[in-house]
Protein backbone atom coordinates (compact mmCIF):
# COMPACT_ATOMS: atom_id res chain seq x y z
CA UNK A 1 0.00 0.00 0.00
CA UNK A 2 1.36 3.34 -0.98
CA UNK A 3 0.36 6.49 -2.76
CA UNK A 4 1.66 7.79 -6.06
CA UNK A 5 2.98 11.34 -6.14
CA UNK A 6 2.66 12.94 -9.58
CA UNK A 7 4.81 16.05 -10.13
CA UNK A 8 2.73 18.23 -12.45
CA UNK A 9 3.99 21.10 -14.60
CA UNK A 10 1.59 23.97 -15.12
CA UNK A 11 1.35 27.34 -16.80
CA UNK A 12 -0.81 29.97 -15.14
CA UNK A 13 -4.03 28.24 -14.09
CA UNK A 14 -3.64 25.39 -16.55
CA UNK A 15 -1.85 22.07 -16.33
CA UNK A 16 0.60 21.41 -19.13
CA UNK A 17 -0.27 18.52 -21.45
CA UNK A 18 2.75 16.68 -20.04
CA UNK A 19 1.10 16.75 -16.61
CA UNK A 20 -2.05 15.08 -17.96
CA UNK A 21 0.02 12.21 -19.38
CA UNK A 22 1.79 11.92 -16.04
CA UNK A 23 -1.54 11.73 -14.22
CA UNK A 24 -2.67 8.97 -16.60
CA UNK A 25 0.49 7.01 -15.75
CA UNK A 26 0.01 7.81 -12.04
CA UNK A 27 -3.52 6.32 -12.06
CA UNK A 28 -2.19 3.03 -13.42
CA UNK A 29 0.61 3.06 -10.85
CA UNK A 30 -1.78 3.92 -7.98
CA UNK A 31 -3.91 0.88 -8.84
CA UNK A 32 -0.82 -1.31 -8.74
CA UNK A 33 0.30 0.25 -5.44
CA UNK A 34 -3.15 0.09 -3.85
CA UNK A 35 -3.08 3.81 -3.05
CA UNK A 36 -4.27 7.06 -4.53
CA UNK A 37 -2.84 9.70 -6.82
CA UNK A 38 -1.51 12.85 -5.18
CA UNK A 39 -0.74 15.64 -7.66
CA UNK A 40 2.06 17.99 -6.65
CA UNK A 41 2.36 21.54 -7.98
CA UNK A 42 5.43 23.57 -7.04
CA UNK A 43 6.30 27.19 -7.80
CA UNK A 44 5.42 30.81 -7.16
CA UNK A 45 1.76 31.03 -8.24
CA UNK A 46 1.17 27.27 -8.07
CA UNK A 47 -1.98 27.76 -6.00
CA UNK A 48 -3.73 29.24 -9.05
CA UNK A 49 -3.49 25.91 -10.89
CA UNK A 50 -4.61 23.83 -7.88
CA UNK A 51 -8.32 23.75 -8.81
CA UNK A 52 -7.50 22.62 -12.35
CA UNK A 53 -5.29 19.80 -11.01
CA UNK A 54 -8.10 18.74 -8.65
CA UNK A 55 -10.24 17.91 -11.69
CA UNK A 56 -7.82 15.06 -12.38
CA UNK A 57 -6.50 13.93 -9.00
CA UNK A 58 -8.33 13.03 -5.77
CA UNK A 59 -5.72 14.96 -3.82
CA UNK A 60 -3.60 17.94 -4.80
CA UNK A 61 -0.71 19.40 -2.81
CA UNK A 62 0.38 22.90 -3.72
CA UNK A 63 3.71 24.38 -2.62
CA UNK A 64 3.46 28.07 -3.50
CA UNK A 65 6.35 30.24 -2.33
CA UNK A 66 7.85 33.49 -3.58
CA UNK A 67 11.30 31.89 -3.39
CA UNK A 68 10.28 29.48 -6.15
CA UNK A 69 9.81 31.99 -8.98
CA UNK A 70 11.95 29.91 -11.34
CA UNK A 71 12.34 26.17 -11.57
CA UNK A 72 15.64 24.99 -10.13
CA UNK A 73 16.37 21.31 -9.44
CA UNK A 74 18.23 22.37 -6.28
CA UNK A 75 15.15 23.98 -4.68
CA UNK A 76 12.45 21.70 -6.12
CA UNK A 77 14.01 18.29 -5.42
CA UNK A 78 13.98 18.56 -1.59
CA UNK A 79 10.35 19.70 -1.71
CA UNK A 80 9.30 16.72 -3.85
CA UNK A 81 11.18 14.38 -1.50
CA UNK A 82 9.58 15.90 1.62
CA UNK A 83 6.06 15.84 0.19
CA UNK A 84 6.60 12.24 -0.96
CA UNK A 85 7.45 11.23 2.60
CA UNK A 86 4.57 13.22 4.11
CA UNK A 87 2.08 11.69 1.66
CA UNK A 88 3.29 8.10 2.09
CA UNK A 89 4.28 7.83 -1.56
CA UNK A 90 5.88 4.59 -2.74
CA UNK A 91 6.17 5.85 -6.32
CA UNK A 92 6.99 9.32 -7.61
CA UNK A 93 6.30 10.16 -11.25
CA UNK A 94 7.41 13.14 -13.33
CA UNK A 95 6.92 13.22 -17.09
CA UNK A 96 10.15 12.89 -19.08
CA UNK A 97 10.20 16.55 -20.13
CA UNK A 98 13.41 18.54 -19.83
CA UNK A 99 12.27 19.57 -16.33
CA UNK A 100 11.24 16.05 -15.31
CA UNK A 101 14.52 14.58 -16.56
CA UNK A 102 16.52 17.20 -14.66
CA UNK A 103 14.53 16.88 -11.45
CA UNK A 104 13.54 13.22 -11.01
CA UNK A 105 17.03 11.66 -10.57
CA UNK A 106 17.87 14.33 -7.99
CA UNK A 107 14.71 13.42 -6.07
CA UNK A 108 15.56 9.71 -6.37
CA UNK A 109 19.01 10.23 -4.86
CA UNK A 110 17.57 12.20 -1.92
CA UNK A 111 15.28 9.23 -1.17
CA UNK A 112 17.78 6.44 -2.05
CA UNK A 113 15.18 5.40 -4.60
CA UNK A 114 15.87 3.40 -7.72
CA UNK A 115 14.66 5.02 -10.89
CA UNK A 116 13.24 3.93 -14.23
CA UNK A 117 13.67 6.59 -16.92
CA UNK A 118 11.57 7.18 -20.05
CA UNK A 119 9.04 4.52 -19.19
CA UNK A 120 6.78 3.36 -22.02
CA UNK A 121 4.65 0.87 -20.08
CA UNK A 122 3.80 -0.11 -16.53
CA UNK A 123 4.01 -3.90 -16.20
CA UNK A 124 3.55 -4.21 -12.45
CA UNK A 125 3.96 -2.13 -9.29
CA UNK A 126 7.76 -2.17 -9.59
CA UNK A 127 8.23 -3.38 -13.15
CA UNK A 128 8.47 -1.12 -16.18
CA UNK A 129 9.20 -1.38 -19.88
CA UNK A 130 11.51 1.26 -21.31
CA UNK A 131 13.40 1.80 -24.55
CA UNK A 132 17.18 1.36 -24.58
CA UNK A 133 19.81 1.65 -27.34
CA UNK A 134 18.04 4.61 -28.95
CA UNK A 135 14.76 2.71 -29.08
CA UNK A 136 16.28 -0.27 -30.88
CA UNK A 137 15.32 -2.52 -27.97
CA UNK A 138 12.88 -2.49 -25.05
CA UNK A 139 14.07 -3.49 -21.62
CA UNK A 140 11.80 -4.63 -18.79
CA UNK A 141 13.29 -3.58 -15.46
CA UNK A 142 12.33 -4.27 -11.87
CA UNK A 143 13.15 -1.58 -9.32
CA UNK A 144 13.55 -3.13 -5.87
CA UNK A 145 13.92 -0.06 -3.63
CA UNK A 146 11.09 0.79 -1.16
CA UNK A 147 10.41 4.04 -3.04
CA UNK A 148 10.54 4.13 -6.84
CA UNK A 149 10.97 7.15 -9.13
CA UNK A 150 9.68 7.00 -12.70
CA UNK A 151 9.73 9.38 -15.64
CA UNK A 152 6.97 8.21 -18.00
CA UNK A 153 7.16 9.23 -21.64
CA UNK A 154 4.47 11.69 -22.59
CA UNK A 155 4.02 10.09 -26.02
CA UNK A 156 3.13 6.71 -24.46
CA UNK A 157 0.33 7.79 -22.10
CA UNK A 158 -2.87 9.46 -23.31
CA UNK A 159 -3.95 12.51 -21.32
CA UNK A 160 -5.97 11.62 -18.19
CA UNK A 161 -9.71 12.28 -18.35
CA UNK A 162 -11.30 14.42 -15.60
CA UNK A 163 -12.63 12.64 -12.49
CA UNK A 164 -16.38 12.40 -11.85
CA UNK A 165 -15.93 14.67 -8.81
CA UNK A 166 -12.97 16.97 -8.24
CA UNK A 167 -10.42 16.19 -5.52
CA UNK A 168 -9.24 18.29 -2.61
CA UNK A 169 -6.46 20.87 -2.64
CA UNK A 170 -4.09 21.29 0.30
CA UNK A 171 -1.04 23.47 0.57
CA UNK A 172 2.30 22.58 2.07
CA UNK A 173 5.14 24.82 3.19
CA UNK A 174 8.27 25.06 1.03
CA UNK A 175 10.55 24.94 4.05
CA UNK A 176 13.98 26.55 3.72
CA UNK A 177 14.50 27.27 0.01
CA UNK A 178 18.23 26.82 -0.71
CA UNK A 179 19.47 26.94 -4.31
CA UNK A 180 23.03 25.96 -3.23
CA UNK A 181 24.34 29.00 -5.10
CA UNK A 182 22.63 28.15 -8.40
CA UNK A 183 20.78 30.96 -10.17
CA UNK A 184 18.32 31.09 -13.03
CA UNK A 185 19.75 33.71 -15.42
CA UNK A 186 17.29 33.80 -18.31
CA UNK A 187 15.29 31.73 -20.77
CA UNK A 188 15.73 32.41 -24.47
CA UNK A 189 12.33 31.10 -25.48
CA UNK A 190 11.51 29.96 -28.98
CA UNK A 191 8.27 31.81 -29.50
CA UNK A 192 5.81 30.03 -31.71
CA UNK A 193 2.08 29.95 -32.30
CA UNK A 194 2.36 26.34 -33.38
CA UNK A 195 1.48 23.47 -31.05
CA UNK A 196 4.10 21.91 -28.79
CA UNK A 197 6.26 19.43 -30.68
CA UNK A 198 5.83 16.89 -27.87
CA UNK A 199 2.06 16.59 -28.17
CA UNK A 200 1.21 17.83 -31.67
CA UNK A 201 -1.16 15.65 -33.73
CA UNK A 202 0.83 16.39 -36.88
CA UNK A 203 4.57 17.05 -37.19
CA UNK A 204 6.43 18.32 -40.26
CA UNK A 205 10.19 17.68 -40.07
CA UNK A 206 13.00 18.64 -42.39
CA UNK A 207 16.53 17.30 -42.65
CA UNK A 208 19.92 17.98 -44.11
CA UNK A 209 18.52 17.96 -47.64
CA UNK A 210 16.65 21.21 -46.93
CA UNK A 211 20.09 22.83 -47.33
CA UNK A 212 19.38 26.05 -45.37
CA UNK A 213 16.99 27.64 -42.90
CA UNK A 214 15.30 29.79 -45.55
CA UNK A 215 14.12 26.63 -47.29
CA UNK A 216 12.24 25.54 -44.17
CA UNK A 217 9.67 28.28 -44.92
CA UNK A 218 7.86 26.00 -47.33
CA UNK A 219 7.68 23.30 -44.65
CA UNK A 220 6.30 25.88 -42.24
CA UNK A 221 3.57 26.66 -44.78
CA UNK A 222 2.68 22.98 -44.85
CA UNK A 223 2.76 22.86 -41.03
CA UNK A 224 0.50 25.88 -40.67
CA UNK A 225 -1.96 24.46 -43.18
CA UNK A 226 -2.24 21.32 -41.03
CA UNK A 227 -1.95 22.94 -37.58
CA UNK A 228 1.28 20.99 -37.20
CA UNK A 229 4.42 21.46 -35.11
CA UNK A 230 7.78 21.85 -36.82
CA UNK A 231 10.55 19.32 -36.28
CA UNK A 232 13.98 18.62 -37.71
CA UNK A 233 16.71 16.02 -37.83
CA UNK A 234 19.93 16.46 -35.90
CA UNK A 235 21.74 17.21 -39.16
CA UNK A 236 19.51 20.24 -39.71
CA UNK A 237 19.71 21.58 -36.15
CA UNK A 238 23.47 20.99 -35.92
CA UNK A 239 23.92 22.93 -39.16
CA UNK A 240 22.05 25.81 -37.53
CA UNK A 241 19.24 25.79 -40.12
CA UNK A 242 16.58 25.73 -37.42
CA UNK A 243 16.42 26.04 -33.58
CA UNK A 244 17.92 23.22 -31.55
CA UNK A 245 14.64 22.51 -29.77
CA UNK A 246 13.08 21.37 -33.04
CA UNK A 247 15.28 18.30 -32.97
CA UNK A 248 13.44 14.99 -33.07
CA UNK A 249 15.48 11.96 -32.06
CA UNK A 250 17.24 10.00 -29.36
CA UNK A 251 18.69 13.15 -27.84
CA UNK A 252 15.92 15.52 -28.93
CA UNK A 253 12.17 15.22 -28.60
CA UNK A 254 10.37 11.90 -28.73
CA UNK A 255 7.17 12.35 -30.73
CA UNK A 256 4.28 10.07 -31.65
CA UNK A 257 1.82 12.14 -33.68
CA UNK A 258 -0.97 10.77 -35.87
CA UNK A 259 0.87 12.02 -38.92
CA UNK A 260 4.60 12.64 -39.34
CA UNK A 261 6.17 14.14 -42.46
CA UNK A 262 9.90 13.46 -42.90
CA UNK A 263 11.12 15.71 -45.68
CA UNK A 264 14.69 15.40 -47.01
CA UNK A 265 15.60 13.28 -43.96
CA UNK A 266 17.75 10.20 -44.57
CA UNK A 267 16.51 8.36 -41.49
CA UNK A 268 19.52 7.82 -39.23
CA UNK A 269 18.88 5.48 -36.26
CA UNK A 270 19.17 8.50 -33.99
CA UNK A 271 16.27 10.25 -35.75
CA UNK A 272 14.11 7.13 -36.11
CA UNK A 273 14.35 6.64 -32.33
CA UNK A 274 12.43 9.88 -31.91
CA UNK A 275 9.58 9.36 -34.37
CA UNK A 276 8.98 5.73 -35.21
CA UNK A 277 6.07 5.59 -32.76
CA UNK A 278 4.12 7.91 -35.11
CA UNK A 279 0.89 6.36 -36.40
CA UNK A 280 1.36 7.35 -40.04
CA UNK A 281 4.73 8.33 -41.47
CA UNK A 282 5.19 10.04 -44.83
CA UNK A 283 8.69 10.31 -46.28
CA UNK A 284 9.65 12.63 -49.10
CA UNK A 285 13.17 12.09 -50.36
CA UNK A 286 14.82 12.16 -53.75
CA UNK A 287 16.90 9.06 -52.99
CA UNK A 288 14.80 5.90 -52.94
CA UNK A 289 17.48 3.97 -51.02
CA UNK A 290 17.38 6.12 -47.88
CA UNK A 291 16.52 4.16 -44.70
CA UNK A 292 13.62 6.52 -43.95
CA UNK A 293 11.57 4.64 -46.56
CA UNK A 294 11.81 1.47 -44.45
CA UNK A 295 9.76 3.00 -41.65
CA UNK A 296 7.50 5.18 -43.80
CA UNK A 297 3.94 4.11 -44.47
CA UNK A 298 3.90 6.25 -47.60
CA UNK A 299 6.94 7.29 -49.56
CA UNK A 300 7.33 9.86 -52.31
CA UNK A 301 10.56 9.65 -54.26
CA UNK A 302 10.98 13.23 -55.42
CA UNK A 303 12.83 16.44 -54.71
CA UNK A 304 11.19 18.41 -51.92
CA UNK A 305 11.41 21.60 -54.01
CA UNK A 306 8.78 20.13 -56.30
CA UNK A 307 6.87 17.77 -53.99
CA UNK A 308 6.15 20.04 -51.03
CA UNK A 309 4.50 22.95 -52.92
CA UNK A 310 2.45 20.39 -54.83
CA UNK A 311 1.46 18.74 -51.55
CA UNK A 312 0.37 22.09 -50.12
CA UNK A 313 -1.74 22.81 -53.20
CA UNK A 314 -3.31 19.37 -53.14
CA UNK A 315 -4.20 19.56 -49.43
CA UNK A 316 -5.74 23.01 -50.00
CA UNK A 317 -7.84 21.47 -52.78
CA UNK A 318 -8.96 18.68 -50.47
CA UNK A 319 -9.87 21.15 -47.72
CA UNK A 320 -11.87 23.24 -50.19
CA UNK A 321 -14.09 20.24 -50.97
CA UNK A 322 -15.02 19.71 -47.32
CA UNK B 1 41.09 23.93 -12.00
CA UNK B 2 40.69 20.23 -11.34
CA UNK B 3 37.98 18.50 -13.36
CA UNK B 4 36.70 14.99 -12.80
CA UNK B 5 35.12 13.28 -15.80
CA UNK B 6 33.28 9.99 -15.22
CA UNK B 7 33.08 7.92 -18.40
CA UNK B 8 31.36 4.70 -19.43
CA UNK B 9 32.33 2.20 -22.08
CA UNK B 10 29.35 1.29 -24.24
CA UNK B 11 28.79 -1.07 -27.17
CA UNK B 12 29.25 0.79 -30.44
CA UNK B 13 25.71 2.07 -31.17
CA UNK B 14 26.11 1.51 -34.91
CA UNK B 15 26.02 -2.28 -34.32
CA UNK B 16 22.69 -3.98 -34.81
CA UNK B 17 21.06 -5.06 -31.53
CA UNK B 18 20.82 -8.84 -31.13
CA UNK B 19 19.02 -10.78 -28.41
CA UNK B 20 20.25 -13.97 -26.75
CA UNK B 21 18.46 -15.63 -23.81
CA UNK B 22 16.25 -12.60 -23.31
CA UNK B 23 19.06 -10.05 -23.05
CA UNK B 24 21.21 -8.04 -25.45
CA UNK B 25 23.88 -10.29 -26.95
CA UNK B 26 27.22 -8.53 -26.68
CA UNK B 27 29.36 -11.43 -27.92
CA UNK B 28 31.98 -9.99 -30.23
CA UNK B 29 30.66 -6.45 -29.79
CA UNK B 30 33.05 -3.56 -30.32
CA UNK B 31 33.16 -0.97 -27.57
CA UNK B 32 33.68 2.78 -27.47
CA UNK B 33 33.76 5.64 -24.97
CA UNK B 34 30.14 6.77 -24.57
CA UNK B 35 29.75 9.61 -27.07
CA UNK B 36 28.42 12.11 -24.54
CA UNK B 37 31.30 11.29 -22.17
CA UNK B 38 33.76 11.84 -25.01
CA UNK B 39 32.14 15.26 -25.42
CA UNK B 40 32.58 15.81 -21.67
CA UNK B 41 36.34 15.18 -22.01
CA UNK B 42 36.42 17.61 -24.94
CA UNK B 43 34.56 20.18 -22.80
CA UNK B 44 36.98 19.71 -19.90
CA UNK B 45 39.96 20.17 -22.22
CA UNK B 46 38.47 23.32 -23.75
CA UNK B 47 37.92 24.75 -20.26
CA UNK B 48 41.59 24.43 -19.29
CA UNK B 49 43.47 25.16 -22.51
CA UNK B 50 44.17 27.98 -24.88
CA UNK B 51 42.55 26.51 -27.96
CA UNK B 52 44.59 28.75 -30.27
CA UNK B 53 48.05 27.54 -29.20
CA UNK B 54 47.19 24.29 -27.38
CA UNK B 55 48.80 25.37 -24.08
CA UNK B 56 47.29 24.23 -20.81
CA UNK B 57 46.34 26.55 -17.92
CA UNK B 58 48.89 26.15 -15.11
CA UNK B 59 47.69 23.81 -12.37
CA UNK B 60 44.84 22.36 -14.41
CA UNK B 61 44.17 18.66 -14.06
CA UNK B 62 41.64 16.33 -15.69
CA UNK B 63 40.95 13.00 -14.00
CA UNK B 64 38.85 10.35 -15.76
CA UNK B 65 37.01 7.64 -13.85
CA UNK B 66 35.29 4.53 -15.11
CA UNK B 67 33.53 1.58 -13.50
CA UNK B 68 33.72 -1.50 -15.65
CA UNK B 69 35.47 -4.77 -16.44
CA UNK B 70 39.21 -5.13 -17.13
CA UNK B 71 38.57 -4.35 -20.80
CA UNK B 72 37.33 -0.84 -19.92
CA UNK B 73 41.00 0.13 -19.43
CA UNK B 74 41.14 0.50 -23.20
CA UNK B 75 38.49 3.24 -23.20
CA UNK B 76 40.24 4.99 -20.29
CA UNK B 77 43.48 4.98 -22.35
CA UNK B 78 41.54 6.63 -25.18
CA UNK B 79 40.52 9.42 -22.78
CA UNK B 80 44.14 9.82 -21.66
CA UNK B 81 45.24 9.96 -25.28
CA UNK B 82 42.74 12.76 -25.89
CA UNK B 83 44.49 14.75 -23.16
CA UNK B 84 43.18 13.72 -19.73
CA UNK B 85 45.99 13.51 -17.17
CA UNK B 86 45.21 10.44 -15.11
CA UNK B 87 42.64 7.68 -14.82
CA UNK B 88 40.93 5.75 -12.06
CA UNK B 89 39.54 2.36 -13.03
CA UNK B 90 37.12 0.78 -10.58
CA UNK B 91 37.11 -2.81 -11.79
CA UNK B 92 33.74 -4.56 -11.64
CA UNK B 93 31.38 -6.39 -13.94
CA UNK B 94 28.50 -4.54 -15.53
CA UNK B 95 26.07 -6.88 -13.74
CA UNK B 96 27.33 -5.68 -10.36
CA UNK B 97 26.39 -2.04 -10.80
CA UNK B 98 23.44 0.23 -11.42
CA UNK B 99 23.08 4.01 -11.21
CA UNK B 100 22.94 4.00 -7.39
CA UNK B 101 26.12 1.91 -7.07
CA UNK B 102 27.94 4.12 -9.59
CA UNK B 103 26.88 7.23 -7.67
CA UNK B 104 28.10 5.79 -4.37
CA UNK B 105 31.53 5.03 -5.85
CA UNK B 106 31.83 8.42 -7.57
CA UNK B 107 30.85 10.18 -4.34
CA UNK B 108 33.66 8.39 -2.53
CA UNK B 109 36.18 9.19 -5.28
CA UNK B 110 35.15 12.85 -5.24
CA UNK B 111 35.62 13.01 -1.46
CA UNK B 112 39.21 11.85 -2.01
CA UNK B 113 40.02 13.77 -5.20
CA UNK B 114 38.26 17.06 -4.34
CA UNK B 115 37.70 18.25 -7.93
CA UNK B 116 36.38 21.78 -8.61
CA UNK B 117 33.79 20.51 -11.03
CA UNK B 118 32.45 17.22 -12.39
CA UNK B 119 31.71 17.18 -16.12
CA UNK B 120 30.06 14.15 -17.69
CA UNK B 121 27.79 13.06 -20.52
CA UNK B 122 24.07 13.62 -19.99
CA UNK B 123 23.38 9.95 -20.63
CA UNK B 124 24.98 6.73 -21.81
CA UNK B 125 23.88 5.75 -25.29
CA UNK B 126 23.24 2.12 -24.30
CA UNK B 127 20.94 2.46 -21.28
CA UNK B 128 19.72 5.97 -22.20
CA UNK B 129 18.84 6.51 -18.51
CA UNK B 130 20.17 10.02 -17.87
CA UNK B 131 20.39 9.68 -14.07
CA UNK B 132 23.92 9.58 -12.69
CA UNK B 133 24.85 13.28 -12.98
CA UNK B 134 21.76 14.52 -11.17
CA UNK B 135 21.93 11.77 -8.54
CA UNK B 136 25.59 12.51 -7.89
CA UNK B 137 24.93 16.24 -7.48
CA UNK B 138 22.16 15.49 -4.97
CA UNK B 139 24.36 13.14 -2.95
CA UNK B 140 27.20 15.68 -2.88
CA UNK B 141 24.83 18.53 -2.00
CA UNK B 142 26.16 20.34 -5.11
CA UNK B 143 24.21 22.31 -7.70
CA UNK B 144 23.75 20.81 -11.16
CA UNK B 145 23.58 22.09 -14.71
CA UNK B 146 22.26 19.35 -16.99
CA UNK B 147 22.01 19.18 -20.81
CA UNK B 148 24.71 21.82 -21.32
CA UNK B 149 24.95 23.19 -24.86
CA UNK B 150 27.34 25.98 -23.83
CA UNK B 151 29.56 26.82 -20.85
CA UNK B 152 31.16 30.11 -19.91
CA UNK B 153 33.67 30.31 -17.07
CA UNK B 154 33.26 33.54 -15.07
CA UNK B 155 36.09 36.11 -15.00
CA UNK B 156 36.89 35.24 -11.38
CA UNK B 157 36.91 31.53 -12.36
CA UNK B 158 34.52 30.71 -9.54
CA UNK B 159 31.29 30.08 -11.49
CA UNK B 160 29.95 28.63 -14.73
CA UNK B 161 27.08 30.01 -16.80
CA UNK B 162 25.59 27.07 -18.62
CA UNK B 163 23.24 27.24 -21.62
CA UNK B 164 20.83 24.34 -21.16
CA UNK B 165 18.67 22.98 -23.94
CA UNK B 166 15.20 22.77 -22.46
CA UNK B 167 11.75 22.26 -23.99
CA UNK B 168 10.88 25.55 -25.64
CA UNK B 169 14.30 27.23 -25.74
CA UNK B 170 17.66 27.64 -24.06
CA UNK B 171 17.83 28.30 -20.33
CA UNK B 172 20.91 29.98 -18.87
CA UNK B 173 21.78 28.83 -15.38
CA UNK B 174 24.69 30.01 -13.27
CA UNK B 175 26.30 27.56 -10.88
CA UNK B 176 29.27 28.08 -8.56
CA UNK B 177 32.20 25.67 -8.78
CA UNK B 178 31.79 22.45 -6.86
CA UNK B 179 28.99 21.55 -9.23
CA UNK B 180 28.05 18.80 -11.65
CA UNK B 181 27.61 19.63 -15.34
CA UNK B 182 26.18 17.11 -17.83
CA UNK B 183 26.75 17.86 -21.49
CA UNK B 184 24.52 17.63 -24.55
CA UNK B 185 25.48 17.30 -28.22
CA UNK B 186 26.00 20.94 -29.07
CA UNK B 187 28.64 21.48 -26.39
CA UNK B 188 31.20 20.62 -29.07
CA UNK B 189 30.13 23.56 -31.24
CA UNK B 190 32.82 25.91 -32.54
CA UNK B 191 32.49 28.43 -29.69
CA UNK B 192 30.36 26.59 -27.13
CA UNK B 193 33.00 26.68 -24.38
CA UNK B 194 34.32 30.07 -23.24
CA UNK B 195 37.13 30.05 -20.67
CA UNK B 196 38.54 33.59 -20.88
CA UNK B 197 41.88 32.25 -22.18
CA UNK B 198 41.11 30.96 -25.65
CA UNK B 199 40.74 34.02 -27.93
CA UNK B 200 37.11 34.83 -28.74
CA UNK B 201 38.02 34.62 -32.43
CA UNK B 202 39.13 30.99 -32.15
CA UNK B 203 36.82 28.43 -33.68
CA UNK B 204 37.00 24.79 -32.72
CA UNK B 205 36.15 22.39 -35.54
CA UNK B 206 32.62 21.86 -34.23
CA UNK B 207 32.73 18.32 -35.60
CA UNK B 208 32.68 16.53 -32.28
CA UNK B 209 35.38 15.51 -29.81
CA UNK B 210 39.04 15.61 -30.89
CA UNK B 211 40.67 12.41 -32.05
CA UNK B 212 43.71 11.28 -30.07
CA UNK B 213 46.91 12.33 -31.84
CA UNK B 214 49.78 9.88 -32.30
CA UNK B 215 51.73 11.90 -29.73
CA UNK B 216 48.74 11.71 -27.40
CA UNK B 217 48.51 7.94 -27.81
CA UNK B 218 52.21 7.53 -26.99
CA UNK B 219 51.92 9.87 -23.98
CA UNK B 220 48.83 8.02 -22.70
CA UNK B 221 50.84 4.82 -22.23
CA UNK B 222 52.87 6.53 -19.52
CA UNK B 223 50.01 8.31 -17.76
CA UNK B 224 48.94 6.86 -14.39
CA UNK B 225 45.88 4.60 -14.19
CA UNK B 226 44.87 3.51 -10.67
CA UNK B 227 42.98 0.23 -10.28
CA UNK B 228 40.44 0.08 -7.49
CA UNK B 229 37.55 -2.11 -6.34
CA UNK B 230 33.93 -1.39 -5.41
CA UNK B 231 34.77 -2.36 -1.82
CA UNK B 232 37.46 0.36 -1.69
CA UNK B 233 34.55 2.79 -1.85
CA UNK B 234 32.21 0.99 0.52
CA UNK B 235 29.96 -0.12 -2.35
CA UNK B 236 28.31 -3.54 -2.59
CA UNK B 237 27.88 -5.36 -5.91
CA UNK B 238 24.11 -5.47 -5.37
CA UNK B 239 22.17 -3.47 -7.94
CA UNK B 240 18.62 -2.48 -6.92
CA UNK B 241 17.52 -2.32 -10.55
CA UNK B 242 17.24 -5.67 -12.29
CA UNK B 243 16.84 -6.17 -16.00
CA UNK B 244 14.27 -8.94 -16.39
CA UNK B 245 14.25 -9.18 -20.17
CA UNK B 246 14.93 -7.34 -23.40
CA UNK B 247 12.96 -7.58 -26.62
CA UNK B 248 13.39 -6.00 -30.01
CA UNK B 249 10.51 -3.78 -31.10
CA UNK B 250 8.22 -5.30 -33.72
CA UNK B 251 9.24 -4.10 -37.18
CA UNK B 252 6.89 -1.62 -38.80
CA UNK B 253 4.73 -3.09 -41.52
CA UNK B 254 6.24 -2.46 -44.94
CA UNK B 255 5.17 0.82 -46.41
CA UNK B 256 4.44 1.73 -49.99
CA UNK B 257 6.00 4.10 -52.47
CA UNK B 258 3.22 6.16 -53.99
CA UNK B 259 3.45 7.48 -57.51
CA UNK B 260 2.51 11.11 -57.08
CA UNK B 261 1.26 13.76 -54.69
CA UNK B 262 -2.47 13.54 -55.57
CA UNK B 263 -2.34 9.78 -54.83
CA UNK B 264 -0.57 10.48 -51.54
CA UNK B 265 -3.17 13.00 -50.41
CA UNK B 266 -5.98 10.64 -51.39
CA UNK B 267 -4.41 7.79 -49.40
CA UNK B 268 -3.78 10.00 -46.36
CA UNK B 269 -7.42 11.10 -46.45
CA UNK B 270 -9.18 7.82 -47.29
CA UNK B 271 -6.86 4.99 -46.25
CA UNK B 272 -4.91 6.34 -43.25
CA UNK B 273 -7.68 8.83 -42.38
CA UNK B 274 -5.24 11.39 -41.05
CA UNK B 275 -6.14 14.37 -43.21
Amino acid sequence: MGNVLAFCEFSGQQLRSSALSNLAFARLAAQAHGGEVVALLIGAGAAAAGPEAAKYAPKVVVVDDGGLAHYLAETYAPIVAEVAKAQGATLIAATATSTGKDLAPRVAALLDAGMASDVAKLEGKDTFMRPILAGNAYSTVQVTTPIIVVTPRQSEFEAAAPLAAPGTVASAAAGAVNALGAEFVRLDAQKSDRPDLSDAKVVVSGGRGMKNGENFKVLEQLADLLGAAMGASRAATDAGMVPADWQVGQTGKIVAPNLYFAVAISGAIQHLAGMKGSKTIVAINKNKDEPIFQVADYGIVAEWEKAVPELIAEIKKLKATR
Amino acid sequence: MKILVPVKRVPDPTQKAKIKDGHIDLTGASWIVNTFDEYAIETALRLVENGADNTRTAGAEIVVVSLGPDEAAKELRTCLAMGADRAIHVVCSDAEIDALVVVKVLQSIIAAEKPDVVIMGKQAVDGDANQVGQMLAAKLGWPQATFAASIELSADKQALTVGREVDGGVEYKKVPLKSVVTVDLRIVGARAVVNGVTPASHNYSGEGARLPSLKGIMAAKKKPMAQQKLADHGAQPTPMIKELSVVLPPPRAAGQIVADIPTLVKKLADEAKVL
